[in-house]
């Protein structure tokens, strides 16, 4: 809460001496001081989020007979790190992964281009009826959760060959597709039309006026889109469990599941398997977390 | 440019639709021959204990998270957009849990309330938590509802953020020159602006837990007994217990109480006159 705003009737010139070398770099631009007992509340309530977090980590680098015993608290001692080898080899997590990743970047890839390519025509086209239409059709499937149409979809998907990982990353694409082309429509709304009028005037054709003009308009969003289509492709458990057949072309999420009766009580070993599963994700976070905040800030203020 | 959204749409989402909609009139088993049954399926459903056990959870279930979720996403962001030290850090810290999977999570937690939690209550000697909350049909429900909203807060939080920093400071400035304190610009200028943002928070956030299947599956399985037994589960058992066209009823009865209230929330956002 901004409680203690601040004085503003300070002028420029006293604002800016009253600038102390610690506080270049904050953003705020008006002169309160920080606020300490909310820094503390904050720093002691982000325990929630780091506890369970700090068990992960420690029991996968416990041995077994110490990760057996007790409430899970204690440091590791001794530190093995043999607990990451056993859980690679025991859930092929090389394989998973590598399954994972394809479905996440057919699903990203195709995300992107189909949601901004229909959003695209849709907003050229807007006066005609079979467009309005379509997006409105498009919509629609927001309303429809993958519980609803899960048992015909996944008898359609065995027939035509598809209960595979492909299969899933279609489905991840399908499902992800309204919302984005809902993002992407409101964002080509903002830009101006003079933008595109002067391109199809110099003799962009359609295809030309996408991929050079609107396609480099669309790349914060896209970072965006792309960054929530990851995470929920990657994390995803429902659909892949119940779609792909061979245990042996399953995804992450749901290998740490397959091994939960082989795990059984070797808690530092599929705690191992756990951090693996969470790493890949956490780090791409770490990287990307700027763009999440960007994309989200600016779309905000658009509305 | 618009054609392979539709065409791949069509194939993949309204004919698989259209196809199960068609069989819940049916007594198909998912294999074999079946016959029209009319009505049959859906007036069963009224008098399955086990259906009726399911809706109550997982709607029980979604509004106490959705409140809870929306709470504390509120105050987090309002905490996290203040004038604080380690702010980026923090924030940080603060997302995680949007970035893990939600099986994996629930797994990890399920060690935490099966082991950690029982084991530290016993030698501080709380009897109420000396066993685990999971394996007690009455209570594991708020097992469920604690992970999940750990796992939702931050989804919540980055949209109330972004509603936040959309709000000019000029308007606390001028409250406080009025001499308006904290609680008094929170309930009159935070609370009225940010009113569009929670219910948009409260219909994503309402539509997910409504599918909840990951975390109760990583955390219960369903149980004990069949006390945290979600919708999307019972669906899912139309696969192996011969109930194909039974639970396509099922689920085309989820479908109309999801559109019924997704509608009616939207009908707020207009009133509000939020866009999405």
């Amino acid at each position: 809460m901004t409680a203690q705003t601040s004085t503003p009737q300070i002028p420029p010139v006293a604002r800016d001496t009253a600038k102390k070398w610690w506080r270049r770099g904050g953003n705020d631009l008006d002169d309160t001081k920080y606020n300490w007992t909310l820094t503390i509340v904050l720093i002691v309530l982000s325990l929630a989020v780091l506890v369970p977090l700090y068990f992960t980590v420690t029991m996968a680098l416990k041995t077994s007979a110490q990760a057996g015993t007790g409430t899970g608290l204690a440091l590791p001692s001794p530190l093995t790190l043999s607990n990451f080898a056993e859980a690679w080899e025991l859930t092929n997590f090389g394989r998973a992964a590598l399954i994972s990743a394809a479905i996440s970047a057919v699903t990203v890839g195709g995300l992107i281009l189909l949601a901004s390519m229909a959003a695209f025509a849709i907003a050229q086209n807007w006066d005609r009826k079979l467009f309005r239409y379509s997006y409105f059709y498009l919509l629609a499937a927001m309303f429809i959760p993958f519980p609803v149409i899960a048992l015909p979809q996944i008898k359609f998907m065995s027939i035509v060959g598809l209960s595979n990982p492909v299969g899933v990353a279609i489905l991840h694409l399908l499902f992800g597709l309204s919302f984005n082309i809902l993002l992407y429509s409101a964002f080509l709304r903002s830009v101006p039309t003079e933008l595109m009028e002067s391109a199809q005037i110099d003799g962009a054709r359609t295809m030309q006026l996408f991929w050079r003009v609107v396609f480099p308009l669309l790349a914060p969003m896209n970072a965006t889109v792309a960054i929530f289509a990851f995470l929920q492709s990657w994390n995803d458990f429902m659909m892949p469990s119940l779609i792909i057949a061979n245990p042996q072309w399953q995804t992450i999420p749901v290998v740490q599941a397959l091994f939960q009766s082989q795990f059984s009580a070797n808690y530092n070993i599929s705690f191992a398997s756990y951090l693996m599963a969470m790493a890949p994700t956490v780090v791409a976070y770490l990287f990307a977390q700027r763009w999440v905040m960007s994309g989200v800030t600016q779309g905000a203020i658009k509305g | 440019m618009l054609l392979p959204a539709v065409v791949l749409f069509t194939i993949f989402i309204t004919f698989p639709a259209v196809v199960g909609m068609f069989y819940s009139f049916t007594n198909y088993a998912g294999y074999g021959t079946w016959d029209f049954i009319g009505l049959v399926n859906y007036r069963a459903i009224f008098s399955d204990p086990r259906i009726l056990g399911a809706y109550t959870f997982t709607i029980g279930f979604s509004l106490v998270t959705v409140l809870l979720v929306n709470a504390i996403a509120l105050a987090l962001a309002i905490a996290l957009n203040a004038k604080i030290k380690l702010k980026a850090g923090l924030r940080s810290v603060f997302f995680l849990p949007m970035v893990i999977s939600g099986i994996v999570i629930a797994y990890v937690f399920s060690y935490l309330f099966n082991t950690t939690i029982p084991l530290l209550a016993q030698s501080i000697g709380i009897e109420a938590l000396s066993t685990s909350i999971l394996a007690n049909e009455s209570l594991a429900w708020l097992g469920v509802v604690l992970v999940t909203t750990w796992q939702a807060v931050p989804g919540a939080m980055i949209i109330y953020l972004a509603g936040l920093l959309a709000i000019p400071d000029d308007i606390y400035e001028a409250a406080s020159v009025d001499g308006a304190g904290a609680w008094r610009q929170f309930r009159s200028i935070t609370l009225p602006l940010m009113a569009g943002y929670v219910v948009i928070n409260t219909i994503l956030g309402f539509k997910g837990f409504l599918n909840a299947y990951d975390i109760i599956v990583g955390l219960t399985n369903g149980g004990p007994g069949t006390s945290t037994f979600s919708i999307a589960m019972t669906i899912f058992t139309g696969f192996t217990s011969g109930d194909y066209a039974y639970q396509m009823a099922n689920a085309v009865l989820f479908f109309i109480i999801t559109v019924v209230l997704s509608l009616v929330q939207l009908q707020v956002i207009k009133r509000r006159g939020v866009t999405l």
